[in-house]
């Protein structure tokens, strides 16, 4: 289990919506801190590496969960300074 | 309580150093569905910390309109086609299945039922995370559009200098 600071829900959103209010979101973060993103859109799963490398925050990982009605993906990011 | 002081001159230095990567985004249609996409392109863009700029000509100038405006084109032609082609984010037919307006609709309620943003939403998030929106002087004058009938938040008017400055230096560059 990833341990984190903060947690993003953006279940129900379809994409831009989890990136953008995760970029939005990573600000109130304190450098070092950790957030974590709660999506069921699976593209997250792809886009979430792609926008830790593209700004500069560290990607740290994935867990999944089964849940009703839909999977739920947690990303997990680490702020850079 | 202290007011940090940013010199424009230092501001515009490090935004040089950090340079971030440019995309340029022109829309020439007045489409929901093309609409859509380019706003999604934008805002995740601007998300993943690029600069965007997009550029609205032609078709893609009713979707920058105010609901309802007007033409004010003075001669007859240019007021008839005013009457005819009417803007509006909102008011958006999509390109395929409009079937006179019935399948947008459709498609908005689909749209609202699984909580995704509709152009309206998406402009507001553009405008949100500082996207710069820039619409072309020539098919405004051509439309009979008036700057005053587009909406709040239309960084410039220009043309298509303005546009091949941006995309030369932008990485990412979208015609849709």
């Amino acid at each position: 289990m990833i341990e984190s600071d903060i947690t993003l829900d953006t279940l129900g959103y379809f994409c831009p919506m989890p990136i953008i209010l995760t970029s939005k979101k990573i600000k109130e973060l304190a450098t070092g801190q950790v957030l974590e993103v709660l999506s069921d859109d699976e593209g997250i799963k792809k886009d979430m590496p792609a926008w830790c490398q593209t700004t500069g925050h560290e990607w740290i990982g994935f867990e999944e969960e089964d849940s009703d009605p839909k999977r739920v993906y947690k990303a997990y990011v680490k702020k850079a300074g | 309580m202290a007011m940090t002081q940013v010199e424009p001159a230092t501001a515009l230095a490090d935004l040089h150093a950090s340079q971030p990567e440019g995309v340029t985004i022109v829309l020439l249609s007045g489409e929901m569905d093309k609409a859509m996409a380019a706003f999604i392109i934008a805002t995740g863009a601007a998300a993943m910390g690029m600069r965007v700029t997009m550029f609205f000509t032609f078709w893609g100038l009713n979707v920058i309109r105010k609901p309802g405006a007007a033409s004010v084109a003075k001669d007859l032609l240019r007021k008839a086609f005013g009457w005819l082609n009417t803007g509006g984010a909102a008011h958006l037919p999509l390109s395929r299945f409009n079937f006179g307006g019935m399948g947008t609709t459709m498609m908005k309620k689909v749209m609202r039922d699984n909580r995704m943003p509709g152009v309206p939403e998406l402009i507001e998030t553009a405008q949100d995370l500082g996207v710069t929106m820039i619409a072309c002087t020539t098919t405004l004058g051509l439309l009979g559009i008036s700057k005053d009938t587009l909406i709040d938040g239309i960084d410039q008017l220009a043309g298509v200098s303005t546009y091949l400055a941006e995309a030369k230096d932008g990485s990412v560059n979208l015609f849709i």
